[in-house]
């Protein structure tokens, strides 16, 4: 059996919605970076694209949306298939030590993402 | 391994968002080149026009691109369409050919 301590929202319910709301707003930013991808930047319109407030927050919700969607999702993944019944002990060690190396990963992700945005 | 269509719908889901994981970095380091200088949006595009660079760009949005369509599935399925067993069997197939059109015109896109 596996535990919620390691579950982004300690609760299944709150995890489910969170994926879904995370999702769309992922959804939204790909479309919205995709459009503006497709039409054609060069590096002075791109860079006046991200100095402004509202694309620097959006750009901000959809990272925060990442890290999370990121969590939920893997979480998902490891806790299916790296179990103990599945493995044994083995199971749960491999388990929370590729959980902390994701986790990790997606702290690395947010703030150079929050470098990338504010610090250029 | 004979398993059912939706099966792989789902299997595909989850390899694929394991797979964007780690893609993102990719994504993250070309946006940081695109915005910190000229010099290094230049030289982002000199990289991104190699063969190879071309293939790894593909290969994350064609992962990127079956994600998030056979995520618009679940949140269809979630307001209540499609959750009969044909509903679920249709579904799976809509997603993987939407999904290889839009790959395909990705490749285009890149190429």
């Amino acid at each position: 059996m596996v535990t919620a301590v390691t579950s982004f929202g300690r609760s299944g319910v709150s995890d489910w919605l969170v994926q879904r709301v995370s999702g769309v707003i992922l959804l939204a930013y790909f479309l919205f970076i995709g459009y503006v991808v497709l039409t054609g930047v060069d590096y002075l319109s791109w860079k006046a694209l991200f100095a402004q407030t509202w694309v620097r927050i959006f750009s901000l919700m959809a990272l925060l949306s990442l890290a999370a969607h990121a969590w939920i999702g893997l979480w998902s993944v490891l806790t299916d298939y790296l179990t103990e019944r599945l493995m044994g002990k083995t199971g749960t060690v491999l388990r929370i030590t590729l959980q902390l190396l994701i986790d990790i990963t997606i702290f690395v992700y947010v703030v150079w993402g929050v470098q990338i945005l504010w610090g250029y | 391994m004979r398993l059912p269509i939706t099966a792989w719908a789902s299997i595909t889901h989850r390899a694929s968002g394991v797979f964007i994981f780690v893609g993102m970095a990719v994504l993250i380091w070309a946006l940081d080149a695109s915005l910190r200088s000229p010099e290094s949006f230049y030289s982002l595009q000199q990289c991104l026009s190699a063969p190879l660079a071309k293939i790894v760009i593909w290969a994350v949005l064609a992962g990127l691109i079956y994600h998030t369509v056979a995520g618009v599935r679940h949140l269809i399925m979630d307001i209540g369409i499609g959750e009969s067993l044909e509903g679920g069997v249709l579904g799976a197939r809509l997603v993987f050919a939407l999904s290889a059109v839009l790959m395909v015109l990705a490749g285009v896109w890149i190429w």
